[in-house]
């Protein structure tokens, strides 16, 4: 079994994990650091993100006010020490992309421009047209072959963290050109792997979205947090899940139903005006927004289409040049998979899973509850989001607390001696086991009808409303399904790219990580945020202002148990959005 | 419409094959289908052991390139209603080598992508507290379009050149440098112009334009050679012109 040493391991190449390499490069030119991904890095889904990265660049604008509506926005579950760092170290970190080469789109002075965000008070909200993501993406991947010392591992699967004498040791992984499993050791690994989306039928995330880095660090010991908070986005492209970006009604869209009504006014979210008002109406945050989408459908006033109910996003009002210098992947996106344009159409949208708050739990410089293991990112729990992620956070947070794992882990890394031989023992344990399964003949299921049962029961069971009953009937049935996985047989038995072989071993990520989201989702009774549970309506800051920290028993079954909030400066209150947020904000 | 449509697929295993063949599929033909729906009904529902890559399903991550009737296309971005009532052959990108069915080396790319010198070269940074480069809307619209390059390489399946010479650099490692080197921000062009007059590939281009004409995202790479020829040449009038030292 071949064995690759290395100081420190990346295990995904999107933003989070190409920003933490270069932190780690620059901490120490002698360390060597890998970056592993199992595309790739520039098709990381970092490149999907469209609307923004929040960040106070103006003089109206404060770093308490950003603070607050990040808090405010995730109902009073974020932890506000991390918190606080995030909004002092964005507008830094973007400021760095900038210097980087990241094509920010500017002001007629020349000076980085701002848009409005939803949940956002203030314009603070840096872009790049409507391919924020995809130029922040490019940006670091070019930059970071500035760097001679990281090296990459493009295309190979992680299937296993190597733990011993208490602390992480590497990785093994899949090459999926040639087929070879290798042992890649190193000191530190920071887990970059992104979301799990494709746990549900109908979601944004890219295929690769399968909840890896959080099976991982699950599996090998370390707490998940928060894993019932799921982000609905409000406005996705049925069928498809495309994304339509916030930044359609940041720039001044309006949601209607079948009446052309712009139905969030009974919704307590602040009344219609012809121009965006910030934290009201269209610009609410993602939780909300989604949720009155139910209660319109449960009135009878959604459409309905072959793909279920919807509303309509409409632009037409601003105007063809609006809509081709702030939004044009929006229109191309419209119109090459929905062949509609949206300066003379209204463009069909329902809520699709979009972003996990929840994932590995870590401190706020990306340390796991395992020594020696970090994340960053979407796979990780800081936490900044709270019940609800504010859009345009996630791209700061992958770079600030990128940055941060990056530093970390070197200086961990730093201290650390080699690994130990126990290590190759498991490694050659996990080969034997992919081997077996790459061999197995007179298997009866198939990977395709047991996702798809599984993206089924979640939708049903844990999606943007649940019940104590539903979410019981959801874990019986994710347990029936880990069970008839074992029964997986594959048609493909070759060695070269073998990307069955990696389905098969994805779907067992996501069933781990689906049984930890409806574990979580069961034991909270309240409502809060994206969380809400229909049998219990109201929040309830006496038991629940704290974090559900889910880990693995010897027997296997999840276990989860509560970790208090961080509050520093800013005790509970009352979301409020729409004109009492005036009144509240001046108060 | 008909009900079902033939898929006509690139299989090839380098462990099983001598060369690669073609085999077909029957896939139900719906409206709002793209060929990569096609290709992951088969893999889900029929023959799991059928290989391509692709990941974002919106034309962006640059993933699932492939030939389609012929044509360099992303195959989420390509109805499969278009080619009613088929039969659809869908191959890997013409020119690179066969990993698998219809997944194509592309190491050789990387290492031309990273060539060009894909970053901001400054030679006086300033510390961040000062800010911003500054960039007016003008300055970002000169090098915007070719910042949109998605790796996706469907201009390499489409260029007579790299057909030819697979020493050629190539459109998209082209439009890249040419992205840096028209960002007002940036003070690299003379590094990489070295780089890429070392090769002749770039006098090859006879300027089909069908790198340009195969770019999903409306990048011209026919330009950004055309540019590089012109600035090329200009240098070397420079030289020519340049006082010499004495012998």
């Amino acid at each position: 079994m071949d064995i690759f040493p290395h100081d420190i391991l990346l295990v995904g190449g999107g933003g989070a994990g190409l920003r933490a390499a270069i932190a780690a490069a620059e901490v120490n030119p002698d360390l060597k650091i890998a970056v592993i991904s199992k595309v790739y890095p520039m098709r990381s889904h970092t490149v999907s993100a469209e609307g923004g990265a929040a960040g106070v660049a103006k003089a109206d604008d404060s770093l308490d006010e950003h603070a607050y509506d990040t808090i405010s926005g995730g109902d009073w579950l974020c932890d506000q020490d991390a918190v606080e760092a995030f909004v002092k170290e964005a507008p830094q970190e973007l400021l760095r992309l900038e210097r980087w080469g990241c094509p920010w789109s500017r002001q007629d002075d020349g000076h980085i421009a701002v848009r409005a965000f939803g949940g956002m008070k203030k314009m603070r909200t840096w872009f790049a047209a409507d391919k924020t993501g995809f130029h922040m993406l490019h940006t670091l991947f070019q930059t970071s072959m500035k760097y001679t010392t990281v090296e990459r591992y493009d295309e190979w699967f992680v299937t296993r963290l190597l733990v011993d004498e208490g602390r992480i040791q590497g990785v093994v992984a899949i090459e999926l050109m040639s087929g070879r499993i290798a042992a890649i050791l190193a000191k530190a690994v920071i887990l970059c792997t992104g979301g799990c989306g494709r746990v549900f039928p109908f979601t944004t995330n890219a295929n690769i979205k399968t909840g890896d880095g959080m099976a991982l660090a699950y599996r090998a010991g370390a707490f998940l947090k928060d894993m019932e908070f799921i982000q609905y986005h409000p406005t996705g492209l049925p069928f498809t899940g495309i994304l339509i970006t916030e930044a359609t009604r940041a720039e001044g869209g309006y949601l209607v139903n079948k009446d052309g009504y712009r139905y969030l006014q009974d919704y307590n979210l602040g009344k219609p005006e012809p121009k965006p008002v910030l934290r009201s109406m269209e610009l609410g945050p993602r939780d909300r927004l989604s949720q009155c989408f139910v209660k319109e459908m449960e009135r009878g006033r959604t459409l309905h289409g072959p793909y279920g109910d919807y509303v309509h996003l409409d632009l037409r009002h601003l105007g063809e040049k609006l809509i081709d210098t702030k939004l044009p992947f929006v229109r191309e996106l419209c119109l090459k998979y929905e062949n509609i344009d949206p300066v003379k159409e209204m463009i069909p949208v329902r809520p699709v899973v979009h972003y996990m708050m929840g994932g590995v739990d870590t401190d706020i410089n990306g340390a796991t509850s395992l020594p020696g293991l970090y994340a960053a990112g979407e796979v990780a729990c800081v936490s900044i989001n709270g019940a609800n992620r504010l859009g345009s956070n996630s791209l700061p947070e992958l770079l600030v607390f990128g940055a941060r794992a990056g530093r970390a882990a070197a200086e961990f890394a730093l201290q650390q001696h080699a690994a130990g031989s126990a290590v190759y023992t498991q490694a050659e344990d996990e080969r034997r086991g992919i081997e077996a399964l790459l061999a197995k003949i007179g298997g009866t299921e198939r990977i395709a009808d047991i996702r798809e049962a599984m993206q089924k029961i979640m939708e049903k069971s844990a999606g943007i409303y649940r019940t104590g009953a539903s979410l019981d009937e959801a874990e019986a049935q994710l347990l029936q399904l880990q069970e008839r996985s074992s029964r997986i047989t594959l048609d493909d038995h070759n060695l070269t790219f073998n990307t069955q072989l990696m389905t098969a071993l994805e779907l067992s990520f996501m069933l781990d990580v689906a049984l930890s989201m409806v574990r979580c989702a069961r034991q909270r009774t309240e409502s809060r945020g994206a969380h809400q549970r229909s049998d219990f309506p109201a929040r309830d800051d006496k038991n629940f202002l704290a974090h559900s920290m889910v880990s693995r028993k010897l027997d296997g079954t999840a276990q989860v148990e509560y970790q208090p909030v961080k509050i520093t400066r800013w005790p509970p209150g009352e979301r409020v959005y729409g004109q009492p947020a005036e009144k509240a904000a001046q108060g | 419409m008909a009900e079902t449509i033939q898929l006509e697929v690139t299989r090839y295993s380098p462990e099983k094959d001598s060369a690669p063949s073609f085999q077909k599929y029957e896939v139900p033909l719906r409206k709002d289908w793209v060929v990569l729906d096609a290709l992951n009904y088969v893999k889900d529902k029929q023959d799991g052991s059928l290989t391509f890559r692709w990941s974002c399903r919106m034309g962006v991550c640059g993933s699932c390139g492939m030939m389609v009737n012929g044509e360099p296309k992303l195959t989420c971005a390509t109805f499969l209603s278009k080619y009613a009532p088929g039969p659809v052959r869908v191959e890997p990108l013409r020119y690179f080598p066969i990993v698998r069915d219809l997944v194509v080396e592309m190491s050789d790319f990387m290492a031309k992508f990273r060539k060009v010198k894909p970053w901001l070269v400054r030679k006086d940074d300033k510390p961040l507290s000062e800010g911003e480069f500054l960039q007016t809307p003008e300055q970002l619209e000169v090098y915007k379009q070719y910042s949109m390059c998605i790796n996706c390489t469907l201009c390499y399946a489409a260029c007579p050149v790299y057909g030819l010479d697979p020493f050629f650099i190539g459109p998209a490692a082209i439009a890249l440098a040419q992205r840096y080197n028209m960002d007002s921000r940036d003070q690299g062009s003379d590094e990489r112009m070295d780089i890429l007059s070392q090769h002749e590939g770039i006098w090859g281009c006879t300027f089909v334009g069908e790198c340009t004409k195969a770019c999903p995202k409306n990048v011209d790479p026919a330009g950004a050679i055309q540019q590089y020829k012109l600035a090329a040449t200009m240098n070397w009038f420079k030289t020519l012109l340049a006082p010499k030292a004495p012998r």
